[in-house]
């Protein structure tokens, strides 16, 4: 197909023009609703569609003066991958990592020095947590997410992405998103429900932009290559489904006007208590289990130049995962109003999850059999490891947690809040640091990263990091709940609620000395991709440098 | 405890019959990843990330 370029003029594809036209619709829209809107804040919000739209118009031109009248499927023989969105979300990642990071290092302060609240609105602790939350969720985690699933996709299915703008279009309308969710935390927009605080109209963007990513993924499966469809797509594939299906169920909320902010949820009472943590369980077992499982299977093997352990298992590991992990919802709501047996189900599901948690786990541990000796010498891999091992810990914690009696003694305390951590930075964040030292050699092909020495520095720096986290907030949960359920002789509660926090003092500013290292570590890891990216030496033409035409 | 009759039969029915349906997928899919003629399938596989182009 190549051989086309110069025999046909250069023309603008249906795409090119279709997707500008909305965007000028859109952006016409925005201003019309910007004028009439009911609050400033959501104004500025309309004002933002409208700019981005008409940055969009801008982009598509620009690159349809770059690009070249066709697009090969292939160049000599070999898929010519669509890397570019995927450097894009790479690079995004970091960048949303490092400010979620250093949020979260900031509201641990405010936690152990309230004067960090500035007495100003935007810096209340209330306003930052989601900032911090949705900021290394959804936009460090899930443009993790984006540029392995779009990497990975390609790879396995030796095929080029699906779609010509929608790729480009998920990636940037993605990182739109994040930046409308983040601003209108700040502003004081939000649905306050937990994991799922952005406002009506940036579901809708987001429901586009995620429909839109299922059809890339798809499309891109649809024409493979290879006839079989590697475990780590399946991840994926659930991750993207399941993330898409939560989405609309628990943002099913009625907008109070088009020119408002404001909406109101369908659904009432315990049923929607009920319906928002069977979102917010899945978004940790669809979005920060299923998705970043997938890059363990992917990345695990290619680092360590080993296939899976085993394969059966990763089949078998797949469907108990997504079987069981949709049911465990309801332990989040032990104790309340919700029906008794939902509760015990929600419990006994989690209990079951410990058998596909840990058979993954081991699944991935044991890829490592026999090469053990790469960990001494890896400071990535061991990353990747590391990862692992805490997915273990943490996969055991969360069921004992979810059995009703330990429940009444962890929920509500910072016990919670160490078990989330050691999932989300030891699990989550070291798979991601992992999969992006990976990912950056190669997308830039480079032989290696700048410095193996400095990810070891990166390692060491946030473990340690990590563990004071860990442990502070499991003594200071653990101690908490204590304290709350400690009665006098007389029958009164011993304890007032601001003596727990007198009490916990000096574990916050353990965790926040844990927070700071975590940063500096990822400080160091961005150093690092950035000299490995402006670094003069290409790979030399090893098996990697050679598969990446067209970029 | 006295409920809503259509709610009692739809959730015996889900109870039931739900469970059946789950656990037969569940076992189809055992069946099939322990299946051993499918071992070299697997095996190939298992081998798609590292015998990429």
């Amino acid at each position: 197909m190549g051989i086309m370029d110069g025999i046909y003029p250069k023309k603008l594809r249906f795409g090119e023009i279709g997707l500008s036209v909305v965007m000028a619709v859109l952006a016409a829209g925005a201003i019309i609703v910007a004028a009439k809107a009911w609050t400033p804040e959501y104004a500025f919000h309309a004002y933002l569609f409208s700019a981005a739209a008409v940055a969009a118009i801008f982009a598509i031109a620009n690159r349809y003066t770059a690009r070249d009248a066709a697009t090969p499927q292939m160049i000599d023989g070999k898929p010519n991958y669509n890397f570019g969105p995927v450097k894009f979300a790479t690079l995004a990642a970091m960048f949303w990592g490092l400010a979620g990071f250093t949020v979260g290092l900031y509201i641990a302060l405010q936690l152990a020095w309230p004067m960090f609240n500035l007495d100003l609105p935007w810096f209340s602790f209330g306003r930052l947590r989601p900032l911090h939350t949705s900021a290394v969720i959804f936009a460090f985690g899930g443009n993790v997410l984006l540029a392995t699933s779009f990497y990975v996709v390609q790879r396995t299915c030796r095929a080029r992405l699906a779609g010509d703008l929608a790729p480009w279009f998920v990636v940037l309308g993605y990182n739109f998103f994040i930046l409308i969710a983040g601003t209108g935390y700040l502003l004081g927009i939000t649905q306050g429900k937990e994991y799922a605080e952005p406002e009506w109209y940036a579901d809708l963007w987001l429901t586009v932009v995620w429909v839109t990513y299922l059809l890339v993924f798809l499309g891109t499966l649809w024409k493979r290559e290879e006839p079989h469809i590697y475990v780590a797509n399946w991840f994926y594939l659930a991750f993207i489904v399941t993330i898409a299906v939560l989405h609309l169920g628990n943002n099913a909320s009625v907008p109070v006007s088009i020119y408002s902010s404001k909406s109101y949820i369908v659904w009432s009472g315990v049923q929607d208590a009920m319906i928002q943590w069977w979102y917010g369980h899945n978004a940790v077992g669809f979005f920060l289990t299923a998705g970043f499982l997938a890059i363990m299977y992917y990345f695990i093997p290619k680092r360590a130049d080993r296939p899976i352990y085993s394969y059966r298992l990763s089949i078998i590991h797949f469907w108990a995962l997504i079987f069981m992990y949709i049911w465990a919802g309801p332990h989040h709501l032990h104790y309340t109003a919700l029906p008794d047996w939902a509760q015990t189900l929600g419990m006994t599901f989690s209990i079951m999850l410990w058998m596909p948690s840990w058979g993954g786990m081991i699944n991935g541990l044991m890829t490592l059999s026999g090469a053990w000796d790469k960990l001494r010498t890896d400071p990535v891999l061991r990353m990747m490891v590391v990862s692992v091992a805490f997915y273990g810990m943490s996969t055991f914690e969360g069921p004992m947690m979810s059995i009703k009696s330990v429940n009444s003694l962890s929920h509500y305390t910072d016990w919670g809040i160490g078990h989330v951590h050691s999932g989300a930075l030891g699990w989550v964040a070291y798979v991601s640091f992992g999969a992006i030292y990976c990912l950056v050699p190669w997308l830039w092909n480079r032989r290696e990263v700048y410095s193996l020495k400095l990810v070891n520095w990166h390692f060491w720096v946030s473990t340690i990091g990590i563990v004071f986290y860990i442990t502070a907030m499991w003594v200071a949960g653990i101690m908490q709940g204590l304290m709350w359920r400690a009665y006098t002789a007389l029958g009164f509660l011993e304890y007032s609620f601001v003596e727990t926090s007198e009490a916990m003092h000096p574990m916050y500013i353990i965790r926040a000395l844990g927070g700071g290292l975590f940063l500096l570590g990822a400080i160091i890891m961005a150093y690092n991709l950035y000299k490995t990216i402006r670094s003069p030496e290409p790979a030399a033409l090893g098996s990697r440098a050679a598969l990446v035409p067209g970029e | 405890m006295e409920g809503n009759p259509t709610f009692e039969a739809l959730s015996a029915f889900a109870a039931t019959w739900g469970m059946a349906y789950f656990g037969v997928i569940f076992m189809i899919v055992i069946a099939y990843a322990l299946w051993p003629s499918k071992r070299a399938q697997f095996n190939a596989a298992a081998r798609i990330p590292l015998s990429e182009d």
